[in-house]
């Protein structure tokens, strides 16, 4: 009794590679968890001490815009979708933010001004997916040149105004709540209580996984998709905008190009995270810990001291090889 | 048997075999009108536009109209190549660091070796995409990371040479001053390439793939194969593109431009479809000179340049729009 032979293994049917596989593939947050864990491990052996309480805060400060932005991502992924015009639109929403410091009515008129405009950018790409039936991925692209044109005019409007990052935006981005708890997750709390409950608790989330799904069938039975992707795209232009005040917070930068360099890692991460690409499965909770498992990884990187051009090769190799891991334990062959 | 006979007669007449081929390319002859409006506007705006400014536009679009061409033939196979920017980049600062200094007949040697790279790059993505069964949008956007680091590692900052003849290969006219060489060597290099794929078995299995997998592996095609061959043209062509920076700059550039998104509207303004299977290499490259000749436009109009990436948005976006009202119209007609 004292020895597991062989037929107790089989009884015990949890133990078998195929049980194995069942549950990582019900569960796909264990072996995404675990992949996080033991990326913290091997920064911890590479580099010790350096995990403490304030590496933790920076890499959660680091992370909340790219989670917000790769909210974007899963919602409009999960339709089958995805959103490019994240990146412009964020720029341009911190970017606008900083213009308006020292204009009468300071930064909160900027702030409403920017969420007007990311909300009509995320109305016309609506329109454009939903009604025109435009593919996303050529609707968003579009919208990402007109939005960097149009703030780039704006720039050129606004260059003698002069301005900054206004201080209540270095708060929230960069700041911290006894020097520990990121000021910014003030914002991504709630907004990711919202995505999660969005996706899993109520009637318009599950039209987003139907329409990915089959749009056929959604179709059918009564899905008035042109009204869902509407309020989707202006949904992602929002959250793309308060991605933008964080990011501007974070690294205290306004400029029109701030959020390009986050639009693939965004879509990288919900990708790592396990939402298919091709709609129908996915949720937000594997996006978080994929922009965990992102941002620890660039941490590693850089604090092995490679350089940046070893950091991007090693970076896009990990990607490929958690998602090919992904795709064989997810299979359903 | 008669209305066969009377429907084969009607095909005869040689009117309607041009009205039929007209039906066919309308997206093209569109494009071609539209490109002959503009070049009259631009006479029209600025009379001095002449043989100087057909020079300039030939060797501007150069790099973009091959990287278009390769992401035309990826995306008619089912597939997109987010990587393409970065393959040009790569293959561009391996050219120009290797030709550096050495002498002219090596060059031919190093233009040889970087098109086999370029081969290399793209059959690693294909097979990548082929083996681990990740959506191809997810592969070529981490391998996009990998190609940009690996194109750091060989150049940190511009630099490099090029051979004095491949120079002369693309700089100045031949014969004709209205000839520019830039031009000939385009359609040379494309004709020599493309033709030969299109009017083989190759070229329609990588057509059948993208219109519908299934049906294409039943009938016999490997899709596995088709697939690697497509992303291997791909890499071929964004070599081809690399040495063209590398040809007209005279130097290495280790940054990948905006080429990658700036190919995928080229081509889906030349009328190919991100569905697959659908469209050809003579609209995208059509595209590609309305979407250079636009911004010069604009500079000549002493419009604020910005504006010509807001235009290039809108007319992205709205000429999709029509595209996809016209052939809604055709299923229902």
């Amino acid at each position: 009794m004292s020895a597991i032979g062989p037929a107790e293994i089989a009884r015990n049917s949890w133990l078998t590679m195929a049980a194995m596989r069942r549950v990582l593939r019900d569960r796909p947050m264990i072996p995404l968890l675990g992949l996080l864990g033991i990326l913290v491990v091997v920064i911890e052996l590479a580099r010790p001490g350096i995990v403490n309480t304030p590496w933790v805060g920076a890499m959660i400060r680091g992370a909340v815009p790219l989670a917000i932005l790769a909210g974007c991502q899963t919602l409009t992924m999960i339709t089958g979708g995805i959103d490019l015009s994240v990146g412009a639109v964020a720029s341009m929403s911190g970017f606008v933010v900083a213009t308006f410091v020292s204009s009468p009515g300071g930064w909160p008129v900027g702030l409403a001004v920017a969420l007007v405009a990311a909300i009509l950018a995320g109305f016309v790409t609506g329109v454009g997916v939903g009604v025109f039936r435009v593919h996303p991925l050529i609707m968003t692209l579009g919208m990402s040149f007109v939005v960097l044109g149009l703030s780039n005019v704006w720039q050129l409007i606004k260059v003698q105004a002069g301005g900054g990052v206004p201080r209540e935006l270095r708060w929230l981005g960069s700041a911290s709540f006894a020097e520990i708890v990121p000021n910014s997750l003030l914002v991504f709390v709630p907004l990711a209580v919202f995505i999660l409950l969005l996706l899993r608790r109520t009637g318009y989330g599950r039209l987003l996984f139907a329409i990915g799904d089959n749009p056929v069938a959604a179709r059918l039975s009564g899905t008035r998709a042109w009204q869902v992707l509407l309020v989707l795209y202006v949904l992602s232009a929002v959250l793309a905008a308060i991605a933008g005040f964080v990011l501007t917070g974070l690294t205290n930068v306004a400029s029109v190009t701030l959020g390009d360099s986050a639009v693939l890692p965004s879509v990288a991460a919900a990708v790592i995270g396990g939402t298919s690409i091709l709609g129908g499965r996915g949720g937000y909770a594997g996006t978080i810990v994929g922009v965990l498992i992102l941002t620890v990884i660039t941490s590693l990187l850089s604090s092995l001291g490679y350089p940046e051009a070893v950091r991007q090769v090693l970076f896009g190799s990990i990607i490929v090889a958690v998602a090919a891991a992904y795709t064989r334990v997810t299979s359903e062959s | 048997m008669s209305t066969a006979a009377a429907n084969f007669d009607r095909r005869a007449r040689p009117i309607d075999g041009f009205v039929s081929w007209a039906r066919r390319n309308a997206w093209t002859l569109g494009l071609l009108g539209l490109l002959a409006a503009l070049l009259v506007f631009t006479k029209l705006i600025q009379a001095s536009y002449g043989v100087t400014g057909v020079q300039g536009l030939a060797i501007s679009v150069l790099p973009l109209a091959l990287a278009a061409v390769g992401q035309a033939i990826v995306v008619i196979s089912g597939g997109i190549d987010l990587s393409i920017g970065s393959m040009m980049a790569l293959t561009n600062v391996v050219a120009a660091v290797i030709m550096n200094g050495q002498s002219e007949e090596f060059g031919v040697v190093v233009v040889v070796g970087v098109l086999l790279l370029g081969l290399l790059l793209g059959a690693i993505n294909g097979g990548l995409i082929v083996l681990t069964r990740v959506p191809d949008i997810v592969v070529t956007l981490a391998m996009s990371f990998v190609w940009a680091g690996c194109a750091l590692l060989v150049l940190k900052v511009p630099g490099g040479g090029s051979a004095l003849w491949l120079t002369n290969l693309v700089l100045g006219s031949l014969g004709n001053e209205w000839i520019p060489k830039a031009a000939v060597a385009l359609l040379l290099v494309v004709g020599l390439i493309w033709i030969p794929v299109r009017r083989s078995r190759l070229g329609l299995s990588l057509y059948g793939i993208g219109s519908n997998q299934l049906a294409a592996f039943r009938s016999g095609v490997s899709v596995g194969r088709t697939k690697v061959v497509a992303y291997s043209l791909m890499g071929l062509f964004s070599a081809l593109a690399g040495l063209s920076i590398t040809a007209s700059t005279g130097v290495g550039l280790p940054v990948p431009g905006p080429y990658t998104l700036q190919s995928i509207a080229a081509i889906v303004l030349g009328g190919v479809s991100l569905a697959g299977g659908r469209g050809g290499i003579f609209g995208p490259l059509v595209a590609v000179v309305i979407l250079s000749l636009l911004r010069t436009d604009m500079t000549f109009l002493n419009l604020n340049s910005n504006f010509a990436t807001v235009a290039q948005g809108i007319i992205l976006i709205g000429v999709v729009m029509v595209g996809t009202l016209v052939r809604f119209r055709e299923r229902r007609a």
